[in-house]
This record gives C-alpha cells, sequence and structure tokens, in this order.
C-alpha cells in the first residue's frame, strides 16, 4: 500500500472549457437579469469531462473507510452495518422524486410510512406521541429541551426552572443543547461504580430545576443502577426527565426509556436503526413524549381521519413552532422504517447480541487493559491505556492509530473525559465472532508491542495515504479553502 | 436467530457466554432494575423478509404521486431540477455511504478532502471565504447565522424580510427563544423588499436578513438591501438560490457578510423534503464565531498535504455549554452530492442552466398570459393572478395531470388567488404550452 501518492485537489485537475454537463437547448426568448444583479465574473467552479469526474471521486473514495470497509467499533456511534436493500426502498420514485409540496392526498403512502414509524418508535420507547423533525441527534436534543422550556413557560415556571442537570460523562452535545435552549447547565458526578452520583444530585435539585439529561446506558456503557431512584428525584421536585438516545441500542425490546421514568426521548435513527451515516450525516432525530407533552412538539402534525386518511395539522397553538423544513428528513425515515419492519419484536435480540458482543470483547481484553469500573457493560464499555502511557510511554492515540494497520477503525479516543487514555469501544450486534476475535488479537498484539516496539506504534499508521497529521498547523494556517491565486483563470 | 442481520450462530453465543462468564444472555441485563423493564414483547408488525418488505414498500410508494407522474411546476424552496447519475454513482460508494464523521483522518482522506473542496465550491459560489462543512437544511442555517450574529455583534433582535421563505422565518422564530432574540418581520412591497424599510428594521439588529431571489420568485434589489443592513450595524445575510448563482451576483461581492442557503437543487433529489443540506458561508474574520464542522488543510510527518477536521476548539465536544453550536451530524452526504454535482455543471453549466431558467420562465410567462402578481424581474420562478382561489385552481389543474404551482395564500393573507410557478430544466417548451392550455381550461 506503499504507492499512494498525493491526489490533486479536483481544482488542480481544471482546465478552462471542459465541461461534463449535458443540459437541454431549448428554443427560448433570450430573458437576463437586470445589469445591476447579474453576475460579474463565474465562480471557479471544476472543470472537468465525466471521466476524469468519475476517477477522481473514485480516487477520493478509495482514502475513506466505511463499514463496508472493515471493523469499526467507534463508541456511542452505533456503527453496524447498513442493509443495502433500504438504499434501494428509499431511490424509490415514489419516495424519491415526491415533492415535499405536493398535497396530502397525493402524499398518502409517505405520510402512511411516517406516520407507521411513529407509532413504531412510541412502542419502543414506550412514549405516546412522537415528531420526525429533527434532522440529527443533537437537533432532536435541542427540540426536546425546547419542548421542556414550553412546558413549563405554559406552567408559569419557566421563570424559576432554569437549569438543566447533565453528569459529567455526557456527550458534549448535551450541555452545547442546554446552552441554545437557553437554560443553564449543572453538572453532576459520577460515583465510583459509574452511576449517577445520588447524593450529589439530591443537593442540586431543586424548584430551579427544570429536566435532567441522560444518556443510559451512559457513556461509559454502564446501566443507570440507581435510575428508578433517580426519576423519583427529578419528578418529586417537579422537574422532566430527557433520555439521550444515543446508546439505544443496548435496551430495545428490553427496558425503554418511558418505563425508567424519561419523559422526552430523542432516537438517532442513523444509529439504532442502521441509516447509514454518510461520513458525517445525513441522520434523523426523532423525539418521542409523555402526552403531557405532546400539545408542544414542533408543527405539523400528521393525523389520521375516520375514513383512514391522513392530513397535516398546523394549527397547534401550544406548538413550539418547525425546527426544519418539512416532515423530517424523509429518506432517512424510510430507511429506519424498513430496519424497524426486518426486526419487529425481534429488536430485543438486536440489543442483546450488541450486549453480548460487547461484553466478549470486555472479557477478553479487560486483563491487558485498565477496567476503571469492573461491571458487566451494555453495548459498549471504555477501557483505557493508562498503564501502557505510564510504562511505555504510548497513549490511547497510538493505541488508536496502530489498529489502522491490522485494517481496524479506532474506537472513540479521549471520551468520555472521566477516564484518562479513554478507547470507547463499541462492537455493535452485526459483526461475527471471527471479527471480534480479530480485534481482541490485534488488541492484545498491540499491548505487547508497546512493550517491545513501541517506535513501530508512535510512527503508526502506515501504509495509509498520510501519517498523522499536524492538527495545530491546520488551525496556525487556516487553509479552509482551495486558493486560485497562483493557478491559472477559468472560462466562464 | 433474527435477521440475515446477525452473524453469530447459537454456538457462537455459547462459547461467548462462556468466555464471559454468565449462564445466559439475561444475566448480562442483571444491572437493569425490576421496575424498568418491559415483560412483554414489543408491540411491532412481526418481522418481514425483504421480499415482503420490498413489496411493502413499493406499495407504499405507489400511493404518491412523484414527478414523473404528473407535470409539476411545484417549487417553493424545493426543486425539480435533473440530478445526474455520476452523483448517485459516486454517493453510492460504500467507503462514503457506511463511514461515520471523519474523526480518524488517516482512514478519511477521502471524505475531508471532499469536504475541503465542497468549501472552496461554495465560498466561489457565494462569493465567501470560508464555509462550514454543511447544516441540515435551508431553514436551520437561517437560526445558525442568526447565532454567530447575536455573538459579533452583541445584539439581540434579528430583521428578517417577509419575502423570505416562511418556513425559514419559522424555524429562526422557533430557535429565537433559547438564544433570547427578538425577530422583527420586514414587510413586502409589491413583492419585493423595501430597502428603507429594511434600513429602518435593521437598526440595533445583530442581522438583517433577506432572501434572493425572494419566496414569490421576485428579484430584490439586493446590492441596496445589504448596503441597508451594513449601514444600520447589523450583519447582512442572504438567503439564496446555488443554482442561480451563475447569473445573479454572489452575495460576498455586494457586502453581505454571511451567505446561506437550501442546497437541495444542487444534486439532491426531492425526497418529500430531504435529507437534503443547508450551506453557511461568511468573510474570514466570522471563521471562530461559525457552527459546525470545517475542514482545514495541514501537512503530514512526511510532509505531505493532508486535511483535517480544524477550528475544534469552537465545538461541542471540546467547548461543550460555550459551544458556537451543539451540531455534530451534519449533511456530509448531501453536501458530497452537491460538490460532484457542481463539479459536473462547471462554470459555463451553471450559467447555461441559470440561463434556459430564466428562458423557461419568460417563456412560461407569456404562454400562460395571467397577470403577474408583482411587477419585479424574477428567476425560475414567478406567481400570477388567478381569478380562482389558488387552491382550487391547483386542484383542477391537477385532474388534467398538472400541477401547476404552489398556492402563496397557503403562507401570505390576502394572496389567496395567486400562484406561484416553478421551472426547471426538466421542463421543455412542450410541457410549458400544457401548462398553459391546462391554466386556460381551469380558468375559463
Amino acid at each position: 500500500m506503499s504507492e499512494w501518492r498525493e491526489l490533486p485537489l479536483i481544482f488542480e485537475l481544471s482546465k478552462p472549457g471542459r465541461s461534463a454537463c449535458s443540459l437541454p437547448r431549448y428554443e427560448l426568448p433570450k430573458a437576463e437579469v437586470p445589469a445591476a444583479l447579474a453576475r460579474a465574473e463565474a465562480p471557479r467552479l471544476p472543470e472537468l469531462a465525466e471521466p476524469d469526474l468519475a476517477r477522481h471521486f473514485s480516487a477520493l473514495a478509495d482514502r475513506n473507510f466505511g463499514v463496508d470497509s472493515g471493523f469499526y467499533p467507534l463508541g456511542s456511534c452505533t456503527m453496524k452495518y447498513n442493509p443495502r436493500l433500504n438504499e434501494r426502498l428509499a431511490a424509490l420514485p415514489g419516495f424519491a422524486d415526491l415533492h415535499p409540496h405536493q398535497s396530502p392526498e397525493d402524499a398518502q403512502g409517505a405520510l402512511e410510512l411516517c406516520f407507521q414509524l411513529q407509532e413504531a418508535l412510541a412502542e419502543i420507547s414506550g412514549l405516546d406521541a412522537v415528531t420526525l423533525q429533527p434532522a440529527a441527534g443533537s437537533q432532536g436534543e435541542l427540540t426536546g429541551l425546547m419542548l421542556v422550556r414550553a412546558y413549563f413557560q405554559d406552567e408559569g415556571e419557566l421563570e424559576q426552572r432554569r437549569k438543566v442537570v447533565v453528569p459529567d460523562t455526557a456527550h458534549g452535545t448535551n450541555p452545547a443543547s442546554v446552552t441554545m435552549a437557553g437554560f443553564e447547565l449543572q453538572p453532576v458526578k459520577t460515583d465510583a461504580r459509574g452511576n449517577l452520583d445520588l447524593e450529589d444530585l439530591r443537593c442540586v435539585v431543586g424548584p430551579d430545576t427544570a429536566a435532567l439529561m441522560l444518556t443510559n446506558p451512559s457513556t461509559l456503557g454502564l446501566f443507570e443502577e440507581g435510575i428508578v431512584e433517580l426519576a423519583r428525584i427529578f419528578h418529586e421536585a417537579g422537574a422532566l426527565l430527557y433520555y439521550d438516545g444515543a446508546n439505544l441500542n443496548a435496551v430495545c425490546g428490553i427496558s425503554r426509556p418511558g418505563d425508567m421514568g424519561f419523559d422526552v426521548v430523542h432516537f438517532n435513527l442513523h444509529k439504532t436503526f442502521s441509516t447509514p451515516h454518510g461520513g458525517g450525516g445525513p441522520g434523523a432525530g426523532p423525539v418521542a413524549v409523555r402526552r403531557e407533552l405532546e400539545p408542544f412538539l414542533p408543527a405539523p402534525r400528521i393525523v389520521r381521519a375516520k375514513d383512514g386518511a391522513l392530513s397535516l395539522d398546523s394549527k397547534r397553538p401550544k406548538s413550539i413552532g418547525r425546527v426544519r423544513g418539512f416532515l423530517g428528513p424523509f429518506g432517512v425515515l424510510v430507511k429506519a422504517y424498513a430496519f424497524i419492519r426486518v426486526y419487529g419484536p425481534a429488536l430485543k435480540e438486536m440489543s442483546e447480541v450488541a450486549v453480548l458482543n460487547a461484553n466478549y470483547l470486555l472479557s477478553r481484553l479487560k486483563d491487558v487493559y485498565e477496567l476503571r469500573y469492573d461491571r458487566l457493560c451494555k453495548h459498549e464499555f471504555v477501557l483505557s491505556a493508562a498503564t501502557l502511557k505510564r510504562e511505555h510511554g504510548i497513549s490511547a492515540l497510538d493505541v488508536a492509530k496502530r489498529l489502522m494497520d491490522y485494517g481496524i477503525h479506532p474506537p472513540t479516543v479521549y471520551f468520555p473525559l472521566v477516564v484518562p487514555e479513554a478507547l470507547m469501544i463499541e462492537p455493535t450486534e452485526t459483526e461475527s465472532l471471527e471479527t471480534l476475535d480479530g480485534f481482541v488479537d490485534a488488541m492484545r498484539r498491540i499491548a505487547a508491542e508497546a512493550a517491545d516496539t513501541p517506535e513501530l506504534l508512535h510512527q503508526a499508521p502506515h501504509g495509509r495515504p498520510v501519517e498523522r497529521l499536524d492538527e495545530a498547523a491546520a488551525v496556525k494556517r487556516a487553509i479552509v479553502r482551495y486558493e486560485f491565486e497562483a493557478s491559472a483563470p477559468t472560462s466562464g | 436467530m433474527g435477521t440475515g442481520y446477525l452473524a453469530l450462530t447459537n454456538a457462537d453465543r455459547e462459547t461467548m457466554l462462556r468466555a464471559i462468564g454468565v449462564a445466559s444472555i439475561d444475566e448480562l441485563f442483571a444491572d437493569i432494575p425490576e421496575q424498568a423493564r418491559l415483560k412483554r414483547e414489543l408491540e411491532l408488525p412481526p418481522p418481514a423478509s425483504e421480499v415482503e418488505l420490498e413489496r411493502e414498500l413499493t406499495g407504499l410508494a405507489s400511493r404518491n404521486v412523484h414527478t414523473g407522474q404528473e407535470l409539476s411546476f411545484l417549487g417553493a424552496g424545493v426543486y425539480d431540477h435533473y440530478v445526474p447519475a455520476i452523483v448517485e454513482a459516486v454517493i453510492s460508494r460504500p467507503e462514503f455511504l457506511t463511514a461515520y464523521t471523519p474523526y480518524q483522518p488517516e482512514l478519511s482522506q477521502g471524505i475531508l478532502q471532499a469536504i475541503f473542496e465542497y468549501q472552496t465550491v461554495i465560498c466561489e459560489l457565494t462569493g465567501m471565504e470560508v464555509s462550514n462543512a454543511s447544516g441540515y437544511d435551508g431553514a436551520t442555517v437561517a437560526a445558525d447565522a442568526c447565532f454567530m450574529a447575536a455573538h459579533v455583534t452583541g445584539r439581540k433582535k434579528i430583521a428578517v424580510a417577509e419575502t423570505v421563505n416562511p418556513q425559514v422565518r419559522q424555524v429562526v422564530k422557533t430557535y429565537a427563544p433559547g438564544f433570547g432574540l427578538e425577530i422583527v418581520e420586514v414587510p413586502h412591497t409589491d413583492g419585493v423588499t423595501d430597502p428603507d424599510a429594511f434600513l429602518a428594521a435593521a437598526q440595533d439588529a445583530a442581522a438583517a436578513i433577506f432572501q434572493q431571489p425572494n419566496f414569490f420568485g421576485c428579484l430584490e434589489a439586493a446590492p441596496d438591501l445589504a448596503r441597508a443592513a451594513s449601514e444600520a450595524g447589523a450583519l447582512a445575510v442572504a438567503h439564496v438560490d446555488p443554482l442561480s448563482l451563475g447569473v445573479l451576483e454572489a452575495p460576498g461581492n455586494y457586502g453581505c457578510q454571511i451567505a446561506i442557503g437550501e442546497g437541495q437543487a444542487a444534486g439532491n433529489r426531492l425526497s418529500f423534503g430531504g435529507p437534503h443540506f443547508g450551506f453557511l458561508a461568511a468573510k474570514k474574520d466570522l471563521i471562530r464565531r461559525m457552527p459546525g464542522r470545517i475542514t482545514g488543510q495541514t501537512v503530514d510527518r512526511a510532509g505531505r498535504r493532508g486535511f483535517v477536521l480544524t477550528f475544534q476548539t469552537r465545538e461541542q465536544h471540546i467547548r461543550r455549554e460555550k459551544a458556537t453550536s451543539n451540531i455534530t451530524t451534519n449533511q456530509s452526504l448531501c453536501a458530497l452530492a452537491g460538490l460532484v454535482y457542481l463539479s459536473w455543471l462547471g462554470p459555463r453549466g451553471l450559467r447555461e442552466l441559470g440561463e434556459t431558467c430564466l428562458g423557461l420562465a419568460e417563456l412560461a410567462k407569456s404562454k400562460i398570459g395571467l397577470p403577474l402578481a408583482f411587477d419585479a424581474p424574477f428567476f425560475k420562478e414567478f406567481a400570477v393572478r388567478t381569478k380562482r382561489h389558488s387552491e382550487e385552481v391547483v386542484r383542477e389543474a391537477k385532474k388534467l395531470g398538472v400541477n401547476p404551482g404552489y398556492p402563496l395564500g397557503r403562507d401570505y393573507p390576502g394572496l389567496e388567488n395567486v400562484l406561484l410557478i416553478s421551472l426547471t430544466e426538466k421542463r421543455s417548451p412542450a410541457d410549458i404550452e400544457r401548462l398553459a392550455e391546462v391554466l386556460g381550461e381551469v380558468l375559463a
């Protein structure tokens, strides 16, 4: 694999006069925009013929790594197999070529799918009503907190309830969402078993508390053992409980957020329900709520008439409003719906196997990497490279980079922050025993290499298109777009 | 065993349970309190095989009327432009499709370089210096722009023209209370925004937002609006159609500090409203206040060019409650489709496409012969007055196989008899003849 060459940017492949496009040439009246509004200089878009365009993007794809390329145990991202059938289904012309302003009577199939998906998500979460509008998990969080805000405003308590309690193990999105929703952050600590510290909590929960935001299982992969008591403490204080669904893959059909006591839940359809993440998105972050919060959900709502016909209801006086265009990222919703239909009640088995896979890896690795909280895990677990660091100067980052040499995508590193040199590992349910054993072998070998050939790890990865990159220089140089100045002008 | 997506055999499971040291899978869940457990099966339809699933979803899809089945002139923010095959070929490459966010650059140079190229293309289109890696859609990027502007100016008001897409304004209003922002709308005058009214509204505002072409299809006096915003000390924010920017001037070239828009028209199918992408670009001094991912160029240890996610100290995983945004997942694959599409077009194609849209709209205007609702010039959409309620016109025309456009009365009281007609290069002069014929019949 040493044949990687620096790949030209698409602008460096451009030559004035070339074009890939093929547009119809109709006989049309001459029409121009007013001179004062007309473009003076053409944008310097790439100029390539289609064959070279195809080769360029193919070369870029060769320099990328997806679930189809190999094992991808990136913690909290639930990188499971993305069924190919679902791509085909989302691309059906009746879905992909359906205009979002199409009248509801001519979009009944799409509305039916959305309605059924809402029902399924309500059942899976153990809650009453669902919105499909949010575009991603973090937008689901924000939507959820806006619902909390609207609820307390309606109750006349918003002025008083300013604080949202977030554990120190939470994803960074949680505190950021708290700020964006106009609340104040109240952090709480994790106890020695990896649960929320109930003593700490009792001190901070009070009449100024709006909500708890909790990921359960937590980012440590541990189920919150005090969840029932926790829910009681918050509800007695008149506060609501928000469930971050990032780790829902551990508990589908086993323990539902609604049954744990949560009032608002967001889902990550691109995690739990297998919709491909596309190198950073699209995602989908539907939100489910208890009945009391239903009036505040984003508008419009899909409603069913007595004759079964579905329509859109925008007259929702208490609604927080719209959080995104139209009904949500529909193409993603189709794929998630299809996934849920393939499993049905067997979603429980999906979660069981995800947890089995994680515990198997944990049991085979905890003698060589440190484990801060020695308990059964759920769908993921967090190891530490602190010993390797202390004894051999090998960091979590070195371990991560060396894994690439074994054809494996690294786990999430340096998160959660409560574990030093953290390696957060989530295998998901779709991996075979052979793949898991291959990972164990690689991790054990790397631990041995740390002692024997540490330089090999410091230099990793080997044979990739680039070696380790200088991130500080990226900030310092701030090159965030191609600079044309040195190159030839394009035609326009 | 459940589905074909699970690889473990029963024997594998036994082996693994032994290694863990438990007797059953149930034991792995012993930490879940009794009260929090579901003591029944999930009530979901029974598992479907691939064959059954395809039959079911094909059935649902057939209950929708798509643009291949009726002659559609619907636009109003989402447009039926042609999506070249090369776009779908690229975005279905599994290395792109099945990857997560590029946290590990050595395994992600493909998508990182593509995002860098995307950022460049967006900057070139909009006349800006920095672009993020994409936002959720054309509506949420407007809320992002407000958040940026509020931080930069320390002001707590946003002025937005009423001619901005209603969904965009609705999203901005939904986000506003959390940001502590007040939203002031500027009414239109004969379909466009009066620069003096815009100036008055922009006083003390953090940002003043307008749309070009606006929601009615009309061309605003955009340079005058940008000037008015700047004069009032507000950031001038333009919401633009990316495919208009071959013929229309770029916002960065007439004084805007931020350009945003809906990227759908560039290489993304209609898909009933998503997933698409929003773009957000700005002048360089705003980079540290930008939300979302940004890719930057750097070098590796051997001095080779490479790409990384950069300026991450703006972001939630480091700054937590002090971040510029909570965004993590964005719309990478949709933005990649946008990059491939705009590269397919090139500068000449973009211009030619713009001219074709202009010509088609002009042809449609003269063939239809209905009075224009507004006097302003237009790009690819225009509004006509109908003597009947435009919802009725749509209903009647659809019976004849033509969806003639979007009834503006849905969002604008007083415009019940106004129909917004949208043209793309997928509609031919013959299609326009048919539209004219059907509207003539319906309005006879």
